[in-house]
Protein backbone atom coordinates (compact mmCIF):
# COMPACT_ATOMS: atom_id res chain seq x y z
CA UNK A 1 0.00 0.00 0.00
CA UNK A 2 1.03 3.70 0.33
CA UNK A 3 2.27 5.50 3.10
CA UNK A 4 -0.91 7.93 2.91
CA UNK A 5 -2.32 8.78 6.41
CA UNK A 6 -5.14 6.53 8.01
CA UNK A 7 -8.03 8.79 8.90
CA UNK A 8 -10.02 7.84 12.11
CA UNK A 9 -12.81 9.30 13.14
CA UNK A 10 -12.97 9.31 16.98
CA UNK A 11 -16.20 9.97 18.95
CA UNK A 12 -18.36 9.37 22.49
CA UNK A 13 -21.84 8.04 22.14
CA UNK A 14 -24.94 9.36 23.78
CA UNK A 15 -24.65 10.63 27.38
CA UNK A 16 -20.62 9.52 28.18
CA UNK A 17 -19.48 12.48 29.05
CA UNK A 18 -15.68 11.43 30.03
CA UNK A 19 -13.53 12.95 27.51
CA UNK A 20 -9.79 12.57 28.67
CA UNK A 21 -9.41 9.50 27.29
CA UNK A 22 -11.04 9.92 24.24
CA UNK A 23 -8.25 13.87 24.18
CA UNK A 24 -6.19 11.46 24.95
CA UNK A 25 -5.67 8.82 22.07
CA UNK A 26 -7.07 11.66 19.44
CA UNK A 27 -2.75 12.79 20.76
CA UNK A 28 -1.84 9.25 20.36
CA UNK A 29 -3.16 8.66 16.90
CA UNK A 30 -1.97 11.98 15.49
CA UNK A 31 1.43 11.36 16.89
CA UNK A 32 1.26 7.77 15.28
CA UNK A 33 0.70 9.87 11.92
CA UNK A 34 -2.65 9.61 11.80
CA UNK A 35 -5.66 11.84 10.89
CA UNK A 36 -8.30 12.15 13.33
CA UNK A 37 -11.52 13.51 12.48
CA UNK A 38 -12.26 14.06 16.16
CA UNK A 39 -16.50 14.68 16.59
CA UNK A 40 -16.21 14.30 20.69
CA UNK A 41 -18.77 14.04 23.31
CA UNK A 42 -22.59 13.00 22.50
CA UNK A 43 -22.76 11.82 19.44
CA UNK A 44 -25.76 9.72 17.52
CA UNK A 45 -25.09 6.96 15.69
CA UNK A 46 -25.89 9.10 12.46
CA UNK A 47 -23.30 11.82 12.80
CA UNK A 48 -20.63 9.37 13.17
CA UNK A 49 -22.26 7.39 9.83
CA UNK A 50 -22.43 11.13 8.04
CA UNK A 51 -18.63 11.39 9.23
CA UNK A 52 -17.04 8.16 7.74
CA UNK A 53 -19.26 8.80 4.70
CA UNK A 54 -18.15 12.44 4.05
CA UNK A 55 -14.81 12.28 5.00
CA UNK A 56 -14.14 8.74 3.57
CA UNK A 57 -12.62 7.56 7.16
CA UNK A 58 -10.56 4.26 7.35
CA UNK A 59 -11.92 3.58 11.12
CA UNK A 60 -14.27 4.66 13.51
CA UNK A 61 -13.12 4.51 17.36
CA UNK A 62 -15.35 4.76 20.48
CA UNK A 63 -14.72 5.84 23.84
CA UNK A 64 -17.34 4.17 26.01
CA UNK A 65 -16.19 4.71 30.24
CA UNK A 66 -20.29 4.02 31.26
CA UNK A 67 -21.27 0.72 30.44
CA UNK A 68 -23.26 1.15 28.06
CA UNK A 69 -20.54 -0.67 25.50
CA UNK A 70 -22.45 -4.05 25.59
CA UNK A 71 -25.26 -1.91 24.13
CA UNK A 72 -24.44 0.76 22.27
CA UNK A 73 -21.04 -0.37 20.32
CA UNK A 74 -22.81 -3.05 18.26
CA UNK A 75 -25.21 -0.75 17.13
CA UNK A 76 -22.90 1.23 16.01
CA UNK A 77 -21.31 -2.21 13.94
CA UNK A 78 -25.00 -2.45 12.56
CA UNK A 79 -25.40 0.82 11.63
CA UNK A 80 -22.13 1.18 9.64
CA UNK A 81 -23.37 -2.10 7.87
CA UNK A 82 -26.17 -0.67 7.44
CA UNK A 83 -24.78 2.34 5.33
CA UNK A 84 -22.44 -0.15 3.50
CA UNK A 85 -19.66 1.07 5.40
CA UNK A 86 -17.11 -1.63 5.48
CA UNK A 87 -14.90 0.32 8.25
CA UNK A 88 -13.70 -1.32 11.51
CA UNK A 89 -15.29 -0.31 15.01
CA UNK A 90 -12.39 -0.02 17.33
CA UNK A 91 -13.57 0.50 20.95
CA UNK A 92 -11.74 2.13 24.08
CA UNK A 93 -12.59 2.68 27.63
CA UNK A 94 -13.90 0.53 30.72
CA UNK A 95 -14.74 -2.96 29.33
CA UNK A 96 -14.70 -5.95 31.81
CA UNK A 97 -12.72 -8.86 30.75
CA UNK A 98 -16.41 -10.76 30.01
CA UNK A 99 -17.72 -8.07 27.94
CA UNK A 100 -14.70 -8.60 25.50
CA UNK A 101 -15.66 -11.27 23.39
CA UNK A 102 -19.02 -10.55 23.59
CA UNK A 103 -18.13 -7.50 21.87
CA UNK A 104 -15.70 -9.51 19.58
CA UNK A 105 -18.74 -11.72 18.28
CA UNK A 106 -21.09 -8.84 17.37
CA UNK A 107 -18.51 -7.23 15.00
CA UNK A 108 -15.93 -4.87 17.12
CA UNK A 109 -12.31 -5.18 15.60
CA UNK A 110 -10.49 -4.19 18.65
CA UNK A 111 -10.88 -3.36 22.38
CA UNK A 112 -8.63 -1.34 24.22
CA UNK A 113 -8.53 -1.12 27.71
CA UNK A 114 -7.11 1.30 30.59
CA UNK A 115 -3.81 -0.04 30.58
CA UNK A 116 -2.92 0.28 26.92
CA UNK A 117 -0.09 1.60 25.31
CA UNK A 118 0.54 4.14 22.23
CA UNK A 119 1.94 1.47 20.72
CA UNK A 120 -0.53 -0.84 21.50
CA UNK A 121 -3.26 1.88 20.31
CA UNK A 122 -1.80 2.69 17.28
CA UNK A 123 -1.02 -0.57 16.66
CA UNK A 124 -4.63 -1.88 16.60
CA UNK A 125 -6.04 0.63 14.68
CA UNK A 126 -3.18 0.03 11.92
CA UNK A 127 -3.93 -4.18 11.83
CA UNK A 128 -7.42 -3.50 11.99
CA UNK A 129 -7.75 -1.10 9.47
CA UNK A 130 -5.31 -3.49 7.28
CA UNK A 131 -7.59 -6.09 7.68
CA UNK A 132 -10.37 -4.79 6.03
CA UNK A 133 -8.45 -3.91 3.34
CA UNK A 134 -6.81 -6.57 2.56
CA UNK B 1 -19.42 -4.37 -5.28
CA UNK B 2 -17.37 -2.24 -3.28
CA UNK B 3 -17.54 1.39 -3.36
CA UNK B 4 -13.84 1.17 -3.77
CA UNK B 5 -13.44 -0.94 -6.33
CA UNK B 6 -16.35 0.72 -8.68
CA UNK B 7 -14.71 2.37 -11.86
CA UNK B 8 -13.89 6.03 -11.80
CA UNK B 9 -16.45 7.19 -14.04
CA UNK B 10 -18.78 5.60 -12.58
CA UNK B 11 -17.83 6.58 -9.11
CA UNK B 12 -17.60 10.08 -10.42
CA UNK B 13 -21.89 9.45 -12.02
CA UNK B 14 -23.18 8.10 -8.65
CA UNK B 15 -21.54 11.14 -6.87
CA UNK B 16 -23.25 13.52 -9.07
CA UNK B 17 -25.82 11.68 -8.51
CA UNK B 18 -26.08 12.65 -4.32
CA UNK B 19 -24.37 9.59 -3.03
CA UNK B 20 -21.94 10.58 -0.67
CA UNK B 21 -20.02 7.68 0.16
CA UNK B 22 -18.96 7.96 -3.72
CA UNK B 23 -17.72 11.87 -3.38
CA UNK B 24 -16.09 11.28 0.31
CA UNK B 25 -13.57 8.55 -2.16
CA UNK B 26 -12.99 10.73 -5.23
CA UNK B 27 -11.75 13.66 -2.35
CA UNK B 28 -9.67 11.11 -0.91
CA UNK B 29 -8.05 10.46 -4.70
CA UNK B 30 -7.81 14.02 -5.06
CA UNK B 31 -6.20 14.68 -1.78
CA UNK B 32 -3.54 11.83 -2.15
CA UNK B 33 -3.09 13.16 -5.98
CA UNK B 34 -2.55 9.37 -7.10
CA UNK B 35 -3.56 7.93 -10.50
CA UNK B 36 -7.02 8.75 -10.64
CA UNK B 37 -7.33 12.01 -9.74
CA UNK B 38 -6.66 13.62 -13.00
CA UNK B 39 -9.44 11.37 -14.75
CA UNK B 40 -11.42 12.36 -11.94
CA UNK B 41 -10.38 16.38 -12.69
CA UNK B 42 -11.09 15.82 -16.10
CA UNK B 43 -14.42 14.63 -15.89
CA UNK B 44 -15.15 17.27 -12.97
CA UNK B 45 -13.88 20.40 -14.76
CA UNK B 46 -16.32 21.13 -17.26
CA UNK B 47 -19.38 20.75 -14.56
CA UNK B 48 -17.77 23.16 -11.95
CA UNK B 49 -16.99 26.70 -12.30
CA UNK B 50 -20.47 28.27 -12.09
CA UNK B 51 -20.60 28.26 -8.02
CA UNK B 52 -19.26 30.15 -5.56
CA UNK B 53 -16.33 29.64 -3.71
CA UNK B 54 -16.07 31.37 -0.37
CA UNK B 55 -13.06 31.21 1.82
CA UNK B 56 -13.28 32.19 5.86
CA UNK B 57 -10.13 32.53 7.53
CA UNK B 58 -8.88 33.98 10.62
CA UNK B 59 -6.69 33.56 13.94
CA UNK B 60 -7.06 30.55 15.96
CA UNK B 61 -10.03 30.65 17.78
CA UNK B 62 -11.78 33.43 16.36
CA UNK B 63 -14.67 31.57 15.86
CA UNK B 64 -14.11 30.23 12.14
CA UNK B 65 -15.92 27.00 12.78
CA UNK B 66 -19.06 28.10 15.09
CA UNK B 67 -19.41 31.06 12.24
CA UNK B 68 -18.88 28.79 9.09
CA UNK B 69 -21.89 26.52 11.14
CA UNK B 70 -23.89 29.12 11.71
CA UNK B 71 -23.72 30.18 7.83
CA UNK B 72 -24.21 26.78 7.02
CA UNK B 73 -27.08 26.41 8.97
CA UNK B 74 -28.32 29.55 7.53
CA UNK B 75 -27.94 28.37 4.11
CA UNK B 76 -29.81 24.97 4.67
CA UNK B 77 -32.78 27.63 5.50
CA UNK B 78 -32.63 28.89 2.59
CA UNK B 79 -32.28 26.20 0.71
CA UNK B 80 -28.99 25.96 -0.58
CA UNK B 81 -26.78 22.66 -0.95
CA UNK B 82 -23.62 24.18 0.80
CA UNK B 83 -20.57 21.93 1.07
CA UNK B 84 -17.66 22.75 3.89
CA UNK B 85 -13.87 21.85 3.38
CA UNK B 86 -12.03 22.78 6.46
CA UNK B 87 -8.32 22.85 6.67
CA UNK B 88 -6.34 22.06 9.89
CA UNK B 89 -2.80 21.97 10.13
CA UNK B 90 -0.61 18.53 10.23
CA UNK B 91 1.68 18.13 12.23
CA UNK B 92 5.21 18.73 10.56
CA UNK B 93 6.48 16.85 13.09
CA UNK B 94 4.64 13.25 12.68
CA UNK B 95 2.65 13.91 9.31
CA UNK B 96 -0.65 13.35 11.69
CA UNK B 97 -3.48 15.96 12.25
CA UNK B 98 -6.32 16.20 14.82
CA UNK B 99 -9.51 17.70 12.42
CA UNK B 100 -11.81 19.18 14.84
CA UNK B 101 -14.42 21.36 12.68
CA UNK B 102 -16.89 19.01 12.23
CA UNK B 103 -17.98 19.13 15.94
CA UNK B 104 -18.95 22.39 15.77
CA UNK B 105 -21.06 22.24 12.39
CA UNK B 106 -22.79 18.80 12.56
CA UNK B 107 -25.26 19.40 14.28
CA UNK B 108 -26.79 22.57 13.19
CA UNK B 109 -26.31 22.03 9.09
CA UNK B 110 -28.75 20.53 7.09
CA UNK B 111 -28.81 16.89 6.29
CA UNK B 112 -28.14 18.27 2.74
CA UNK B 113 -24.33 20.22 3.96
CA UNK B 114 -21.52 18.17 3.03
CA UNK B 115 -18.33 18.60 5.48
CA UNK B 116 -14.87 17.74 4.33
CA UNK B 117 -12.00 17.86 6.66
CA UNK B 118 -8.57 18.02 5.26
CA UNK B 119 -5.21 18.11 6.73
CA UNK B 120 -2.69 20.11 5.52
CA UNK B 121 -0.11 17.29 5.17
CA UNK B 122 2.46 16.06 2.99
CA UNK B 123 0.76 16.84 -0.60
CA UNK B 124 3.12 17.10 -3.35
CA UNK B 125 2.69 20.93 -4.21
CA UNK B 126 1.06 21.32 -1.12
CA UNK B 127 -2.61 22.73 -0.56
CA UNK B 128 -1.99 25.12 -3.42
CA UNK B 129 -3.08 21.45 -5.53
CA UNK B 130 -5.30 19.55 -3.22
CA UNK B 131 -7.88 22.37 -2.20
CA UNK B 132 -8.92 23.53 -5.66
CA UNK B 133 -9.35 19.69 -6.82
CA UNK B 134 -11.59 19.34 -4.32
CA UNK B 135 -13.25 22.13 -4.22
CA UNK B 136 -14.04 21.61 -8.42
CA UNK B 137 -15.41 17.80 -7.53
CA UNK B 138 -17.80 19.60 -4.86
CA UNK B 139 -18.76 22.16 -7.47
CA UNK B 140 -19.93 19.81 -10.21
CA UNK B 141 -21.46 17.59 -7.68
CA UNK B 142 -23.88 20.36 -7.36
CA UNK B 143 -22.60 21.65 -3.92
CA UNK B 144 -23.11 25.88 -4.21
CA UNK B 145 -21.65 27.36 -2.42
CA UNK B 146 -18.50 25.84 -1.44
CA UNK B 147 -16.94 27.32 1.78
CA UNK B 148 -13.43 26.88 2.46
CA UNK B 149 -12.21 27.13 6.33
CA UNK B 150 -8.57 27.94 7.31
CA UNK B 151 -6.63 28.64 9.85
CA UNK B 152 -5.14 32.14 9.43
CA UNK B 153 -1.15 31.80 9.47
CA UNK B 154 1.43 31.67 7.10
CA UNK B 155 1.08 30.64 3.73
CA UNK B 156 -1.88 28.26 3.56
CA UNK B 157 -4.49 30.86 3.90
CA UNK B 158 -3.06 33.00 1.21
CA UNK B 159 -3.32 29.75 -1.44
CA UNK B 160 -6.94 29.84 -0.03
CA UNK B 161 -7.70 33.00 -0.94
CA UNK B 162 -6.27 32.55 -4.59
CA UNK B 163 -9.34 29.78 -4.64
CA UNK B 164 -12.03 31.60 -3.21
CA UNK B 165 -14.24 34.20 -5.08
CA UNK B 166 -15.30 35.68 -1.99
CA UNK B 167 -12.87 35.76 1.33
CA UNK B 168 -13.92 36.87 4.24
CA UNK B 169 -11.39 37.26 7.28
CA UNK B 170 -12.55 37.26 10.87
CA UNK B 171 -11.24 39.26 13.36
CA UNK B 172 -12.21 39.42 16.90
CA UNK B 173 -11.61 41.33 20.08
CA UNK B 174 -8.23 41.48 21.61
CA UNK B 175 -6.45 41.01 18.54
CA UNK B 176 -4.42 44.19 18.85
CA UNK B 177 -4.36 47.86 17.78
CA UNK B 178 -4.68 49.70 14.50
CA UNK B 179 -0.61 48.93 13.76
CA UNK B 180 -1.72 45.56 13.34
CA UNK B 181 -4.65 45.99 11.28
CA UNK B 182 -2.48 48.09 8.84
CA UNK B 183 0.72 45.71 8.48
CA UNK B 184 1.22 43.23 5.18
CA UNK B 185 -0.88 40.32 4.81
CA UNK B 186 -3.74 38.94 5.24
CA UNK B 187 -5.82 41.55 5.80
CA UNK B 188 -5.14 42.84 2.22
CA UNK B 189 -6.59 39.65 0.88
CA UNK B 190 -10.01 40.35 2.64
CA UNK B 191 -12.94 41.09 0.36
CA UNK B 192 -14.84 41.08 3.21
CA UNK B 193 -14.56 41.40 7.34
CA UNK B 194 -16.61 39.93 10.04
CA UNK B 195 -15.70 40.85 13.52
CA UNK B 196 -16.73 38.35 15.60
CA UNK B 197 -17.33 38.05 19.32
CA UNK B 198 -18.88 41.16 18.85
CA UNK B 199 -20.84 40.95 21.87
CA UNK B 200 -17.57 41.60 23.57
CA UNK B 201 -15.75 44.47 24.77
CA UNK B 202 -13.63 46.04 22.32
CA UNK B 203 -15.65 44.86 19.26
CA UNK B 204 -16.31 48.10 17.98
CA UNK B 205 -12.49 48.89 18.60
CA UNK B 206 -11.86 46.36 16.03
CA UNK B 207 -14.19 48.02 13.78
CA UNK B 208 -12.92 51.50 13.59
CA UNK B 209 -9.01 50.01 13.00
CA UNK B 210 -10.17 48.09 10.03
CA UNK B 211 -12.42 51.30 8.81
CA UNK B 212 -9.12 53.39 9.43
CA UNK B 213 -6.92 51.03 7.54
CA UNK B 214 -9.57 50.84 4.82
CA UNK B 215 -9.41 54.45 4.50
CA UNK B 216 -5.59 54.32 4.17
CA UNK B 217 -6.03 51.77 1.44
CA UNK B 218 -8.23 53.80 -0.23
CA UNK B 219 -5.93 57.45 0.18
CA UNK B 220 -2.76 55.01 -1.03
CA UNK B 221 -4.79 53.89 -3.80
CA UNK B 222 -4.61 50.42 -3.20
CA UNK B 223 -8.18 49.49 -3.18
CA UNK B 224 -7.98 50.20 -6.74
CA UNK B 225 -6.59 46.75 -7.44
CA UNK B 226 -10.35 45.58 -7.18
CA UNK B 227 -12.07 48.49 -7.22
CA UNK B 228 -14.52 47.72 -4.10
CA UNK B 229 -13.99 48.54 -0.19
CA UNK B 230 -14.34 45.61 1.88
CA UNK B 231 -17.33 45.60 3.93
CA UNK B 232 -17.32 44.79 7.43
CA UNK B 233 -19.80 43.12 9.33
CA UNK B 234 -20.34 42.59 13.50
CA UNK B 235 -21.41 38.89 14.06
CA UNK B 236 -21.82 36.91 17.46
CA UNK B 237 -20.99 33.23 16.26
CA UNK B 238 -22.51 31.83 19.76
CA UNK B 239 -25.99 33.18 18.68
CA UNK B 240 -25.84 33.36 15.16
CA UNK B 241 -26.28 37.13 15.42
CA UNK B 242 -24.93 38.87 12.37
CA UNK B 243 -25.05 35.44 10.08
CA UNK B 244 -27.73 36.79 8.23
CA UNK B 245 -25.79 39.98 7.09
CA UNK B 246 -22.39 38.35 6.36
CA UNK B 247 -24.34 36.02 4.15
CA UNK B 248 -26.15 39.41 2.33
CA UNK B 249 -22.79 40.77 1.93
CA UNK B 250 -20.85 37.93 0.84
CA UNK B 251 -23.80 37.71 -1.71
CA UNK B 252 -23.26 41.64 -2.12
CA UNK B 253 -19.50 41.14 -3.12
CA UNK B 254 -20.35 38.25 -5.27
CA UNK B 255 -22.52 40.66 -7.29
CA UNK B 256 -20.12 43.25 -7.88
CA UNK B 257 -17.54 41.39 -9.23
CA UNK B 258 -19.52 39.60 -11.50
CA UNK B 259 -21.31 43.18 -12.65
CA UNK B 260 -17.59 44.68 -13.38
CA UNK B 261 -15.67 41.43 -14.97
CA UNK B 262 -13.59 40.50 -12.02
CA UNK B 263 -15.23 37.37 -11.34
CA UNK B 264 -14.63 35.87 -14.71
CA UNK B 265 -11.15 37.87 -14.48
CA UNK B 266 -10.27 35.84 -11.18
CA UNK B 267 -11.77 31.91 -11.93
CA UNK B 268 -9.27 32.89 -15.32
CA UNK B 269 -6.09 33.59 -13.09
CA UNK B 270 -7.03 30.82 -11.08
CA UNK B 271 -6.68 28.32 -13.57
CA UNK B 272 -3.51 29.61 -14.69
CA UNK B 273 -2.12 29.63 -11.77
CA UNK B 274 -3.14 26.04 -11.13
CA UNK B 275 -1.99 25.24 -14.42
CA UNK B 276 1.66 26.93 -13.16
CA UNK B 277 1.69 25.28 -9.63
CA UNK B 278 1.11 20.91 -11.59
CA UNK B 279 4.11 22.47 -13.55
CA UNK B 280 6.09 23.70 -10.37
CA UNK B 281 5.57 20.56 -8.64
CA UNK B 282 6.84 18.43 -11.89
CA UNK B 283 9.83 20.59 -12.21
CA UNK B 284 10.63 20.20 -8.93
CA UNK B 285 10.66 16.74 -9.00
CA UNK B 286 12.69 16.51 -12.45
CA UNK B 287 15.61 18.88 -10.15
CA UNK B 288 15.23 16.43 -7.41
CA UNK B 289 15.72 13.60 -10.15
CA UNK B 290 18.40 15.46 -11.76
CA UNK B 291 20.18 15.92 -8.50
CA UNK B 292 20.12 12.31 -7.15
CA UNK B 293 21.69 11.02 -10.17
CA UNK B 294 24.72 9.37 -9.78
CA UNK B 295 26.31 11.75 -12.98
CA UNK B 296 26.20 14.42 -10.73
CA UNK B 297 27.60 13.15 -7.56
CA UNK B 298 30.68 14.65 -8.98
CA UNK B 299 30.11 18.18 -9.98
CA UNK B 300 28.15 18.64 -5.96
CA UNK B 301 31.45 16.99 -4.68
CA UNK B 302 33.50 19.36 -5.85
CA UNK B 303 31.00 22.53 -4.46
CA UNK B 304 31.25 21.03 -1.49
CA UNK B 305 34.91 21.08 -1.45
CA UNK B 306 34.75 24.40 -2.88
CA UNK B 307 36.15 24.39 -5.93
CA UNK B 308 33.38 25.17 -8.05
CA UNK B 309 30.31 27.54 -7.22
CA UNK B 310 26.73 26.34 -6.64
CA UNK B 311 25.86 28.93 -9.26
CA UNK B 312 28.22 27.69 -11.74
CA UNK B 313 27.15 23.75 -11.21
CA UNK B 314 23.38 24.74 -11.20
CA UNK B 315 23.51 26.41 -14.40
CA UNK B 316 25.90 23.27 -15.53
CA UNK B 317 22.84 20.89 -14.73
CA UNK B 318 20.34 23.43 -15.91
CA UNK B 319 21.47 22.34 -19.50
CA UNK B 320 19.13 19.28 -19.32
CA UNK B 321 15.95 20.35 -17.70
CA UNK B 322 13.77 19.42 -20.53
Amino acid sequence: MSDDPIRVVLAKLGFDGHDRGIKVVARILRDAGMEVIYLGLRQSYANVVNAVEQEDADAVGLSMHNASHLTLAPKMVEALAAADLDVPVIVGGIIPDEDVQPLADKGVAAILGPGASAEEVAAAVRSAVAQRAG
Amino acid sequence: MSIRDLPIPDLFERAVEGDRRALGRLLTHIERENEHAAPIAELAHPLAGTGHVVGITGAPGSGKSTLTGQLVKLLGELGLRAAVLAVDPSSPLTGGAILGDRVRMEDVASPETFIRSMATRGHQGGLALAVPGVVRVLNACGYNPVLIETVGVGQVEVDVAGTADTTVVVATPGMGDGVQANKAGLLELADLFVVNKADRPGANDVRRDLDLMLDLSHATGQDQRTGLRPEIIMTSALTGEGAPEMWEAIERHRAAITANGQLEQRRRDRDVVEVRNRLLVAAERRVDELLSAESHADLLDRVAARSVAPATASSEIAQQLH
